[in-house]
Order: C-alpha cells, then structure tokens, then sequence
C-alpha cells in the first residue's frame, strides 16, 4: 500500500493547487487589469465583485503549502529554498493587497496609494507565481536531498515568460469573471481586453509548448515517443478547439461562457504541464516516492482529510452561491 | 558586507513570528469575551451586552484580519528560513500543523461570517453559537501550534532513522511532556492579555466620563477576571517551571542566572549575568528562595549552567531579563486583580482616580509579557531547534545571508505600514466607544473577516456605515477635483 499513498496525496495537492490557481487566479487577475479602469466608480465594482472571495481563495494557498510540508516534506524543504526571494515576495505581496481591499475603503478620498498597493501587489504575486511554477518545471540543482543552487537560479528567460504568461492568464480569468459578474462599462472593459488577453495567454501556452521539450529531453520523450503521443494529442488540439470557442462566444455575447471556457482553458494547460513532469515533484531529481512522508504521517492527515476537506468545499460553495448574480454599479456590499 | 545567515533567520523569523503572535493571543481572549457578553445578553436580555459584544467584535475583526495576513507568511517560512528543519521534523510535526489547518481555519472562516455580519440576520442564539464556535476554533488552532511547539521542546512518540524523526505513538507526539503546561499557560495568557485591555479600555472611558454605564461594566468583567486568571497564571507558570526544570534544566539555570550546579539555590533577584565569565555581577539574591520556588524545600539542587559546555548554553542574559519582565508583569496583574476587587468590595472601584489612571495603562502589559515569555522559551531552548535532537545551525536552509537579510528589511517595511495602520484603526475604534457600534449591518452579505474589518475602520474614521462608501465617496472626490 505504500506506493499509492504518495500518489493520492500528489493528487490531493495538485487540486489544492489548481483551486488556488482558479480561485486566486481570478481575484488577482482583478488586480492586475485595475489600473486600466478608467473611473473611480469602475475600480469600486471591480473590487466588490471579489471582496467576498477572496480570502477563502487565498486559504488554499495555505492548504497547497501546508499540504506540502505535511506529505512530502523532502520536496518542501528543497522548494522552499531554492525559490526563497519569489516566494517571500509573493507573501509580501499578498499581504499589501490583502489588506488593500479593505484599507482602500477606510483611506478614502486619499485611497490613491492603496490602489497602487492592490495593483502592484496583485501583479508582482501573479508574476512570482509563474516564475516559481517556470523555474520548477525547468528544474532544480539538488544534491544530497537539499537544495544546491543560488539565490537567483530560479530567474530565466524561461522563468520571466512564464511569470509573464501566468500574468496574463490571471488578467484573462479576471477580465472573463468581469463580463460574467458585472455589467456597464467594467462588462465592456472586459470585454474589450480578453481578446487581446487570450491571445497573449496562447502565445505564451505554445512557447512554453515548444520550448520545454526542446530544452529538456525528457518531456521531448514523454509527448513525443510512441505510443505516448497517441494518448497525448488531443491536449494541444482541444487547447486550440477551447481558444476558438472563448473568442466565439466574446462575439456572440456570452456572459458566463467566457469564463468557464478560460477555466477549462487553464486546466488543460495544467494538465499539460503534470504530464510534463509525472511523477517528478522537484524535477529532475525528485519523484512523489522521493519525497514522501512516511505512510504513518501520511495517513494520518488523509483520514481527518477525507471528512473535513468534503466540509470547506462545501462551505465554499454556500458562500459561491450566496454571492451569486451580477454586481451592478455603485451597488456593493462596502 | 557579511552576514550571519543563521542569526538572520532567526532574527527574521523572531520578527515575523513575534508580530503575528500579538494578534492570536487577542483574538483567542477577545472572541471568548464576546462569546459570554453574547450570552449574558441572551440570559438578561439587558441591551448593554449586546452593545459591548458589538463594540468588541469590531476590534476583534481587525485583530483577527492582521492575524491572518501574518499567519499566512509563517506556513511558508518554516520551508523558505528552516527547510533542513522541515525535512528533519515534518513526518512528526506537518500533520500538527495539517490539522490546525483543517480543524480550526476552517471553523473560524466559516462561523466567523455569522458572528461579524449576522447580527440582523440570524437569531441571538445563532450569533451566540456562531461566536462561540470562533473562541473554540481559536482555541484549537492554539492547541495545534503549542503541541508542534511543545515537541520542538521536549520531543517524545517519535524515533530517528537516517537522521529523520518518525512517528511512532501519535498520542505521545501530540500531548508532548511540557505541552499541557505550555496549553495551560499560553491560553490563560490569552484571557489575561485581553482581560488587561478591556480594563484599560473601561479605566480610560471612567477618567473621561464616557459611555460611564458600558465602562463599568467592561472594569466590573475585567477585574473580575483578572482577580481570579491572574493568580491562577502564577500557580500555572510555577508548574510549567517544575515541568521545564525536569525536561530543559539549562534552560531553568539561564532564567535563574544560576551558574554552578554546586551553589547554594539563591533566588536572584537582579544581576548582569554575562556569558563568558560565567557570573552574574551586580547581583541581588535571596538566599534559599531559588531552591524554595524550584524544589519547594529548601536546600534543595538544581542543575547550573555548568551541567552543559558553554556552546549548549542559551544566551543567559537575555532570559534572565525577559523572565524577569514576564514574572513582574504577573505580579502587577496579580496587585491589580486584589486591589480592584478590593475597592470593588469597598464601593470605590468607580470612583479610586490612582486606579483607574493606573489601569487604563495596562492594555501592553500583558502583550508584553507574553513576548517576554516566547522570548524566554524559545530563546531558552537554542543552541537547539529542538531539543537534543536538532541544532539550529543544523535546521537551516541552505540560503545566502544577503537573501535573508534582503527580505528582512522589507518585512519590517511592509509590516510596519500594514500593522501601524491597522493599530490606527484599533485605536479609532477605541476613541469612538461602543455607543457608535450600534448600526445598521451594511448592504449585501460580506462574509470574509476583512470586509467587517473594514466596516469597523469606516466607523472609526466617523463615516456611516449602511450608508455605502459608493455615492457619499464619489461626491466627495467630485468636491475634492473641482
């Protein structure tokens, strides 16, 4: 029984993750897209359409890191280090735009250097979140179990694209959620930028694409050997299939569509960078096996996991369904 | 340039630890003190308690919102400043810390809602629950962490293969020797701290003739408390002390400044202990007491700093000093709690000026005092990470110094912005008083506790809420442009 034990947990913490990714994704990409608003009144509805969320988005952050730690402390502990600078910057910048949200209210009229702290805070988080996730998939100097490299490995051209693109996948889940959630000119801004926004999300999807299995063999291997890429094509073919089904809808005026297109969108690009790295948690050295707790530790949480997990998404899903419907203008709950 | 990466990241993490631990030990007080105003008002049905428990949980959802902004930091720093620590410790400790996580954020988040935004929604009883429910998640919370603490302490249920602890008896692992005690006295600390404010709160309304009835009945609540919790917390501390002399006896010696094994068991009073002479100078001591208070006879022995070499020593002067301060600190609360009840029993408690111009400076005090007890404990365990098993040195990540000094300085830059103003908002709150509490809940059904932070800072600065910043805001920056 020991060897799947690590492998419920990696997928335990890799959908821990992806909620965050989803969840987080989409109030940050609020932030991000918060400078380009134009009025007072539209920075307001922005910011309300996610104020209830936001902080129980953030707790899967806390459950992604927790969990790591909890079941595979090995790769935790190499993490950790290796991205040191990325993610106390991160933490740093989640603090100031946490705090944003509600400062920004209490400061106002003078709320001018709170809008820049949800901004700035927002997009620096983002930005460290992608070049964390690049700078992992490119690899880690491991030796002896511990992290060998220096304060500023982490930082590539491949890291910057994806700190880049992980920017913009956020600014496009936000700018969607702003057409599925509010109406008037912060629809239309959102609108108007998720085109623009796909489009840069594709062409950082296709370069990491291309670039990860001509830098690293074995990812080339994993996509392109037989009979793996029977089984693996479709990924990029839906990928293209969704893009063109968001723009389609963008045009004929969906509201919600656009949303849960970018959301399947974002999972399909998920999903082609775990089949990059299966079953490695710190690539290139370090599997799930590797880097496991002992199975005692491991079931241990499982067990109060599997009662109190059911629990919080249900309880997030109340606080989703209460918070329905749209936001319209000057209407908040502030 | 230099730096000492182990002394950075313990001093950053000193920093980021030290600053959240002031918000949990609030709220943990804070949120029982609305629990049984809440459930006062339920039995009496008497107004005045449920515009207390209104005031008080506008201050708790400040607190608790900079509780978790900087509680989030420390689940990943324990990775980013000690990850040689977190692979030594994490198949024991991680699923403390897992299940603090999972049995108490999420018991917080979710009552939390009710308790900061039902107060027109759902029915007394409900609040009252709702309320309650927050205390005990704070309370488990605090359950979880001391016992990942108490083990880092005294370690026991666990076995080392290939230089990595195991679990073997979780009961062991989680009720760790020192962790009753340490549960024990972190959460009557918590009472305490909390109790010290609303008596200084209630202390500053009396002096300045405001809000005289809800006053008296904050110093009446809160003297009581303090008269009971306060002894009590000597009576703890004591045990605790028994229960470390048994399990970290040097760490004993450095608060008693006691040298040599072979000394007779003075209590000292004062001194400067200084390490590399190994004595204290300018010494106060009473003789007998120190074997008195730590054997409870009177020639009793106790092990001296010299029962270990002088690198297993903790920074003696620095416990010597901060277990003064906390023990002095319960001393005064201990004068506090008699004299209060004294002129309570007299009739005089509302009138006696010294006392209540004294009282209404004590809100630190307990704050204070619980530092000085982290500092002492955790201090007091170095060299080691934990205890016998793992030195510092040895837990840290492999990170350059410039790095950990780098974030540092922008810790202490952010947290002072963040946290200044938050106290701010505190303190408004406070100035206003309770009469401003009563109001109409805001429009819509914020349910995050920042967002009823936010709500308790707008009273703060006098806007209306229910009003809606929307319109009132827009109008204003219209007039503020043109």
């Amino acid at each position: 029984m020991e060897w799947y034990l690590p492998v419920i947990w990696a997928g335990l913490i890799g959908t821990a993750v992806a909620m965050y990714v989803l969840l987080d994704g989409f109030d940050l990409g609020i932030g991000i897209l918060f400078p380009f608003a134009k009025k007072e009144e539209e920075r307001d509805v922005m910011m309300n359409s996610v104020a209830p969320f936001w902080d129980g988005n953030e707790t899967w952050l806390i459950l992604g890191g927790g969990g790591l730690w909890v079941a595979f402390p090995k790769a935790y502990a190499v993490i950790m280090p290796a991205f040191y600078l990325p993610v106390i910057g991160m933490l740093l910048a989640l603090v100031l735009r946490g705090v944003s949200f509600e400062f920004r209210w209490v400061a106002k009229p003078g709320h001018k250097w709170w809008d820049i702290a949800f901004a700035g805070g927002s997009t620096v988080a983002a930005f460290l979140q992608g070049a964390i996730l690049g700078g992992l998939v490119q690899g880690v100097n491991v030796v002896d179990g511990q992290y060998a490299g220096g304060a500023f490995d982490w930082l590539t051209p491949f890291s910057v694209l994806t700190g880049l693109a992980v920017v913009a996948g956020y600014a496009l889940l936000g700018a969607t959620w702003l057409i599925m959630r509010t109406s008037g000119p912060t629809h239309q801004m959102g609108k108007a930028f998720a085109p623009v926004l796909l489009l840069l999300v594709l062409a950082g999807m296709a370069i990491v694409s291309l670039w990860t299995p001509y830098s690293v063999e074995r990812i080339a291997e994993r996509w392109f050997s037989l009979p793996n890429f029977y089984f693996l094509w479709p990924v990029p073919a839906v990928t293209a299939l969704v893009a063109i089904l968001i723009l389609r809808w963008l045009k004929n005026g969906h509201d919600a569509l656009p949303f849960i297109g970018t959301v399947v969108l974002f999972l399909l690009g998920y999903a082609g960078l775990v089949i990059s790295t299966v079953p490695y948690l710190v690539p290139p050295h370090l599997t799930f096996w590797d880097t496991a707790a002992a199975p005692e530790s491991q079931i241990f949480v499982l067990i109060g996991t599997v009662f109190l997990l059911p629990l919080v998404l249900g309880y997030t899903a109340f606080v989703y369904w209460i918070f329905r419907g749209k936001v319209a203008p000057g209407e908040g709950y502030h | 340039m230099e730096f000492d990466p182990v002394l950075l990241a313990r001093i950053q993490f000193a920093f980021t630890v030290s600053f959240h631990i002031i918000f949990p030990a609030f709220t943990i007080g804070l949120s029982a003190y609305v629990t049984v105003l809440l459930m006062l008002w339920l039995k009496t049905g008497d107004e005045k308690f449920h515009r207390l428990a209104r005031f008080w949980t506008k201050i708790f959802a400040v607190s608790f919102a900079m509780g978790v902004v900087s509680g989030i930091v420390l689940s990943y720093q324990f990775g980013t400043n000690w990850s040689r620590f977190s692979e030594f410790s994490g198949n024991v400790i991680g699923p403390l810390i897992g299940y603090e996580v999972l049995t108490a954020f999420y018991l917080e988040a979710t009552f939390l809602g009710i308790m900061l935004f039902g107060w027109n929604r759902v029915p007394p009883w409900l609040l009252t629950l709702a309320s309650a429910l927050v205390a005990v998640g704070t309370a488990i919370s605090a359950f979880w962490i001391l016992s990942a603490n108490s083990w880092m302490q005294t370690p026991t249920g666990h076995e080392i293969r290939d230089g990595i602890a195991y679990p073997v008896d979780w009961i062991e692992v989680i009720f760790s020797p020192s962790f009753p005690y340490r549960l024990a006295h972190m959460l009557t600390a918590a009472y305490l701290t909390t109790a010290a404010v609303v008596l200084a709160v209630g202390a500053r309304y009396l002096l300045a003739g405001q809000h005289v009835e809800d006053a008296k009945t904050m110093v009446r609540m809160a003297v009581g408390m303090i008269f009971v919790t306060a002894p009590l917390q000597l009576v703890i501390g004591d045990l605790h002390g028994l229960n470390t002399l048994h399990h970290q006896p040097v760490k004993v010696a450095a608060m008693e400044g006691r040298w040599k094994s072979d000394d007779p068991g003075d209590f000292v009073l004062f001194g400067i202990p200084d390490q590399d002479a190994e004595r204290n100078h300018a010494e106060i001591a009473i003789p007998y007491a120190g074997s008195l208070i730590l054997t409870h006879t009177l020639d009793g022995k106790y092990p001296g700093l010299d029962s270990v070499p002088p690198d297993e020593r903790p920074p003696v002067a620095n416990l010597f000093f901060a277990f003064r301060l906390m023990v002095g600190i319960g001393l005064l609360l201990i004068a506090t709690g008699i004299a209060g009840a004294v002129l309570w029993w007299r009739g005089r408690l509302f009138e006696t000026n010294w006392f209540l111009k004294g009282a209404s400076y004590l809100w630190p005090v307990g704050f204070i005092a619980i530092l000085a007890g982290w500092f002492v404990t955790e201090q007091g365990r170095q060299p080691w990470l934990v205890y016998g098993l793992l030195k510092t040195a040895d837990g840290l990540s492999p990170v350059p110094g410039a790095s950990v000094f780098g974030t540092l300085v922008l810790f202490v830059l952010v947290y002072g912005i963040v946290f200044s103003t938050g106290i701010y908002f505190i303190n408004r709150l406070i100035t206003k008083g309770p009469l401003g509490a009563v109001a109409a809940a805001p429009a819509g059904l914020p349910s995050r506790p920042l967002s009823a932070a936010e709500e308790a800072a707008r009273e703060a600065t006098g806007k209306e809420p229910g009003q809606g910043p929307g319109k009132e805001i827009r109008d204003e920056t219209r007039e503020g442009r043109t």
